[in-house]
């Protein structure tokens, strides 16, 4: 674990109040980078072996569906009577290459799956952290101002109830009230199918149903897909915000507290701008760092929400493959979860560095 | 620590083995106990609301045979076949789901179910994670190295994904009741083992230099000893708050394995998740009470453990620690 060795070396290299901060956050950021690798290759081990105890990917996938004999057949086309460390290398050289296989159950190259819901997850995603930042941030700063009088109390209750809600749950209620009793919002989908229809004959499609709605020119487009994407991101967004909404409000207390606060407060710095600005500034390093495993968690409420509102993305493509044991397209979407992880907690911490020299390790 | 020192026989009578070991042992020191004692105003009152929710919560379930009309299965009584989808009232307090289950009956069966998931799940990490943390953290060497970053990628990547490939994995297609929930509970595990891992590892890693463990050393104790007596006994300080947190997450993870499909049988127990799954079409069609009470519940026991996790959180940061001031006159 010679990446895990070197983190350690550079720390008495860089002190935290060194002045040639640049060199080392040359350092830093080679060290972050190459941390990168075991973090997706013991993933992608996991859930390579995981995948592996129940037999190989076509027994399980097809088996008691084919007669014997042409299964060991095809189990002996696609290699899978090898050795599993054979099978393993052979795996990683492929991935390597960026070949990550063909779907069994129905025979489709697993980076087309990926590229094609992967933009869906994506839109979900950035919907559902809008909506946890334009709701997390004030009402933490609010909280945090107003420390145990009625309002902190309620936003608190609030941020627990958003975070002790399951996503599904949030959803179910949403459908219910918006969809079903007020009518005003769809059921479910991504977009209405005259809407689909436009889309699909678009020539140069990003599968991000926002933006091919604006280029398709299409008037009624853009708010036929931003109608269906409000209930799915306030759903999974709740949650965040919540979290976030804590944040904020346990940092701002601890920035309200520090005497260059009090010093601004005796210059005569207004109550307003002494939250917004002076309080709330540090506070924010902190929401970055935690982004990074909101991240994490935001993938994992995707795959519910997906569910929930039939919102045609990696989530919804997951649960499907391992409801039919298709461990080659499993696999495959759960590296590329992995990487994304990976490589969100890189650039987070990154950001987190360039914005505070301190954190240099 | 004095615990360790204190010579057998103290006072002659009370010999029992814990009172020996723990001298001043009082239950106002164990936690929450001693929380509730030190909490002030709005803290004091989330604390006290989470502790209600939750010691409800754990008599329905201990209760939930005599509490539930019906079994969690259960599809017809004397009188013939439950309907499916009736509304509330009758002989179904809360209505029938799509398949004629009782809703009331599978909120209440539903508690126990919960709660076999959570004690199995968070006994199976906190016992693995802390022999990990504990080991890892005195030895060092390459064998930390290779645990930290292993639990380091682990803990990154999304719980519930991760639950959903070991359950697949684990229950491999079995349906029985212990079955079921020890395929959920050990997917639970699985993803927060590393949590433990790192806490006890920090903590271990700091107290390893104290000089108590170097006098310890020094009089000859062995490793094992060390690690299990001198390091664990300090060690173990955070867990309370991690444990509530836990549960929280555990049942959180155990209700999206069931409304993804990779929970437990309907008719093997009671499940939250499942139930939700089953209510998305009669969502779509107005039929609310499949939905809201098996949700609610989900809701409420996360609100309550959540709640004293918060609680102990706070009271254990001093930024947001707020303290009883002392009235004039008053002693402490």
């Amino acid at each position: 674990m010679s990446t895990t060795a070197l983190t350690e070396e550079t720390v008495p290299a860089v002190t935290p109040t060194s002045r040639s901060a640049g060199g080392g956050l040359g350092r830093y950021l080679v060290v972050r980078f190459l941390l990168i690798i075991p973090t997706v290759f013991i993933l992608v081990t996991l859930v390579f072996l995981l995948g592996r105890t129940t037999g190989d990917p076509i027994t399980a996938a097809l088996g008691g569906r084919l007669p014997p004999a042409e299964l060991a057949a095809r189990v002996r086309a696609a290699g899978y009577d090898r050795p599993l460390l054979v099978q393993y290398g052979d795996y990683l050289s492929h991935l390597l290459r960026g070949d990550f296989g063909t779907t069994i159950s129905d025979n489709r190259p697993v980076t087309q799956v990926l590229t094609t819901y992967g933009s869906a997850t994506l839109e979900l995603t950035v919907y559902a952290l809008v909506v946890a930042l334009v709701i997390g941030i004030p009402l933490g700063m609010v909280a945090g101002y107003l420390r145990d009088r009625w309002p902190d109390a309620v936003l608190r209750v609030f941020a627990i109830l958003c975070y002790a809600t399951p996503v599904f749950f949030a959803g179910l209620l949403l459908k219910l009230v918006f969809s079903t009793w007020l009518g005003i919002l769809p059921v479910s989908g991504r977009a209405s199918t005259s809407t689909e229809l436009t889309l699909q004959l678009l020539p140069n499609r990003t599968g991000i149903y926002l933006i091919d709605a604006i280029s398709s020119g299409d008037a009624d487009a853009v708010p036929d897909v931003l109608r269906h994407a409000v209930l799915p991101a306030v759903a999974l967004g709740l949650l965040t915000a919540g979290i976030f909404l804590r944040l904020v409000r346990t940092n701002i207390i601890g920035t309200l507290g520090m005497d260059y606060v009090d010093a601004a407060r005796s210059r005569g710095v207004g109550e307003l701008r002494l939250v917004r600005k002076h309080a709330y500034r540090p506070a924010l390093i902190p929401i970055i760092t935690v982004m990074g495993l909101q991240i994490a968690l935001m993938l994992g409420g995707a795959v519910l929400t997906e569910t929930t509102f039939e919102w045609r993305g990696l989530g919804f493509q997951l649960v499907e493959y391992l409801q039919a044991r298709d461990f080659v397209a499993v696999q495959g979407i759960v590296v590329l979860l992995a990487v994304i992880v990976a490589v969100t907690n890189f650039v987070v911490d990154v950001i987190a560095a360039l914005i505070d020299p301190r954190i240099r390790y | 620590m004095s615990a360790e020192t204190a010579t057998p026989g103290v006072a002659p009578g009370d010999g029992t083995n814990a009172l020996r070991r723990r001298p001043r042992f009082s239950w106002r020191r164990l936690p929450v106990v001693r929380q509730l004692r030190e909490s002030v105003g709005v803290q004091r009152v989330m604390l006290v609301i989470g502790v209600v929710i939750t010691a409800v919560f754990v008599l329905v379930a201990v209760f939930a045979p005599v509490i539930a009309p019906y079994g969690y299965a259960q599809l017809s009584d004397a009188r013939g076949a439950f309907p499916t989808q009736q509304a509330p009232g009758g002989d179904h307090l809360l209505g029938t789901t799509v398949g004629g289950y009782d809703v009331f009956s599978r909120v209440i069966w539903g508690t126990q179910t919960a709660l076999e998931v959570i004690v199995v799940a968070v006994l199976l990490s906190i016992f693995v994670g802390i022999a990990l943390g504990l080991v890892s953290g005195y030895l060092g060497g390459w064998l930390d190295r290779v645990l930290v970053v292993v639990c380091d990628a682990v803990y990154a990547f999304p719980t519930l994904l991760l639950a959903i490939v070991m359950s697949i994995v684990i229950s491999g297609g079995q349906s029985s009741k212990w079955g079921g929930i020890f395929a959920a509970a050990i997917s639970i595990t699985v993803v927060y083992i590393p949590q433990y891992f790192r806490v006890i590892r920090a903590e271990t890693t700091r107290i390893k230099s104290e000089a108590f463990v170097e006098a310890a050393k020094v009089i000859g104790a062995p490793t094992s000893r060390i690690i299990g007596v001198h390091v664990f006994r300090n060690a173990t300080r955070t867990l309370p708050l991690i444990f509530t947190l836990n549960s929280s997450e555990a049942i959180l993870t155990l209700a999206g394995l069931g409304f993804l499909g990779f929970g437990i049988e309907p008719t093997a127990a009671s499940e939250w998740g499942y139930d939700l799954n089953k209510s998305i079409a009669d969502v779509t069609s107005g039929i609310w009470w499949t939905a809201i009470w098996p949700g609610l519940a989900i809701v409420l026991i996360v609100l309550g453990i959540t709640l004293i996790g918060e609680s102990l959180n706070d009271l254990a940061d001093p930024r947001l620690r707020r303290r009883a001031r002392v009235r004039d006159g008053a002693t402490r």
